[in-house]
């Protein structure tokens, strides 16, 4: 079975402690979100978590076949075009050019992007198009894991619902595994299986919530109502400093 | 092969782009032929006899030969500079160690004034190609090095991250992430480089060997012979010109694309 399993996880940048004592476990199929305040350590944590930092406290054991990343700020090579930018991945994993150059076309397409776009460098999309080229990079390799951090931070209300929507219909397949990171609770609820709330000054997993309808069934109604508990919650009130009023 | 074609399909709009030049170039000209008919014929020849003279000169087989000497020995310093540069740059920068090192000595080459090295290479060679190779390798080595080290240690530590998310294949990750960025910082050192180089050549040859456009130069100057000199000063900067504007820059151009 494939998993991710993090346990007793401790970083430090310097002297300043990040994260302290990180405990959790994402299964094959599965989708984990991290809610948060800004600064709380998400991104470190999901850094930690991918292998592009040194764990130095604790364990990251990752046994999934392979992963991708999309990261909160898109990375896309400057010097090469979007759908150059999109097939780098399957190209690192060996794919033909011919073929690479195709299934970058057609996520693109699929992820709202034109035709007249595709042959734009970075420098002349803007933010939201840009993290739709990342997001699309990291999904077209069809990774068994996937790693978001905020992917969509800069996207529109409506735009956002189409991603999703790609996503929850690959859950539904269980054909992905997603360790999901946002800002947006209402977001959480609609993709999650489990949502992790992490506190600042250190990062600390301080509450989970867990939903076990199917991600497909959730309609609005469910994911408002939700969302109404959710923001009742005690925990989540004091994470965030939500005054009541 | 697209790209080669691409620069050749610029070509033409690029030319036309270029009137403002050359228009400045006629400028230029027009206030040399004020020059001249202010001092004379001995301290500043017209341009009409300049390029009269040049074009005697063009058909000369002796000075033809003088010309490839000190294009042979422009070359030879040149590619040397640019092969050791780049390639000792590379490593320098992706080392800390071996960048921290390097910074006293490149500064100890750029500090010294190239009629130093001069002399010195004159006393370890004697007057002849090697002096004047060796003089050009000192000069423009340093603005290669540099450039090949300041683009690898300015390399977006966000990007490697990526590549490594990716799992990108070593080749990959040269020529995909690190080279473009490298090339965008030895390219514009590279055409430094072909200038200093340039500039030097004529100057060791003039101080250090009896051939060359430098030597010849020396010769005009013993003979006050004007025309001539200035005749192989236009050679000198027209051909810096032509390889600068007419072959440079427009790879630059299309290189460049992605820069904002
Ligand atoms: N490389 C680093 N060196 C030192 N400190 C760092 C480094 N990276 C992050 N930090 C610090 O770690 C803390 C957590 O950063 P992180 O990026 O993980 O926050 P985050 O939860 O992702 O925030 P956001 O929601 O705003 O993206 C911040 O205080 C930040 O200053
Ligand atoms: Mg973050």
């Amino acid at each position: 079975m494939e998993k991710l399993e993090v346990k007793k996880l401790n970083h430090s940048f310097g002297f300043t402690e990040i994260l302290r004592d990180i405990n959790f476990k994402l299964t094959k199929g599965e989708v984990l979100s991290i809610v948060g305040p800004s600064g709380g350590g998400k991104t470190t944590l999901l850094h930690l978590c991918a292998d592009l930092l040194d764990v130095e406290e604790g364990s990251v054991t990752n046994t999934f076949a392979s992963s991708a990343f999309a990261f909160q700020d898109a990375r896309l090579l400057p010097w090469k075009n979007v759908i150059d930018n999109i097939s780098l991945g399957l190209l690192a994993n060996g794919c033909k050019k011919a073929e690479a150059i195709k299934k970058s076309q057609e996520i693109a397409i699929k992820f709202g992007l034109e035709e007249s776009d595709f042959e734009k460098f970075p420098k002349d999309l803007s933010g939201g198009m840009r993290q739709r080229v990342s997001f699309a990079r990291a999904l077209v390799v069809k990774p068994s894991l996937l790693f978001l951090d905020e992917p969509f931070s800069a996207l529109d209300i409506g735009l956002k619902k189409e991603l999703q929507a790609i996503l929850i219909e690959m859950i539904s397949k269980k054909e992905i595994s997603i360790l999901f990171i946002t800002h947006d609770l209402m977001e959480a609820i609609r993709l999650s299986d489990e949502i992790l709330l992490l506190k600042a000054d250190p990062g600390h997993i301080v509450k989970k919530f867990s939903y076990s309808l199917a991600q497909n069934e959730r309609d609005d109604k469910y994911v408002y109502g939700e969302s109404a508990k959710i923001l009742q919650d005690e925990e989540i009130i004091d994470t965030f400093e939500l005054e009541l009023k | 092969m697209n790209f080669v074609i691409k620069i050749l399909k610029d070509f033409p709009a690029y030319l036309w782009s270029g009137w403002g030049s050359i228009a400045s170039i006629f400028l230029f000209i027009a206030l040399w032929d004020m020059g001249n008919q202010i001092y004379g014929d001995l301290v500043l020849p017209s341009p009409l006899e300049t390029f009269q003279t040049l074009w005697l000169m063009l058909q000369d087989k002796e000075i033809i030969g003088e010309i490839n000497t000190t294009l042979y020995r422009a070359s030879v310093g040149f590619g040397v500079s640019l092969a050791l540069g780049s390639i000792l740059g590379l490593i320098a920068g992706f080392f800390v160690t071996a960048s921290m090192m390097s910074r006293p000595i490149v500064t100890i080459l750029v500090g010294m004034p190239p009629i130093a090295w001069i002399v010195l290479a004159m006393i370890w060679f004697g007057m002849g190609d090697e002096t004047v190779i060796f003089t050009v390798i000192v000069a423009s080595f340093p603005i290669i090095f540099v450039g090949a080290l300041q683009g690898t240690r300015t390399l977006d530590g966000d990007l490697k991250e990526m590549a490594v998310s990716f799992k990108l294949p070593w080749h990959m990750k040269f020529l995909d992430v690190y080279f473009p960025h490298i090339f965008s910082y030895l390219f514009p050192a590279c055409v430094s480089g072909l200038g200093m180089a340039w500039k030097i050549v004529v100057m060791a040859e003039l101080l250090a060997t009896s051939d060359g456009i430098g030597a010849t130069l020396g010769v005009a100057r013993s003979q006050l012979d004007t025309p001539t000199a200035l005749a192989l000063v236009v050679i000198m900067i027209g051909s810096l010109m032509f390889v600068e504007y007419i072959i440079l820059e427009p790879i630059k151009r299309e290189v460049e694309l992605w820069r904002s």
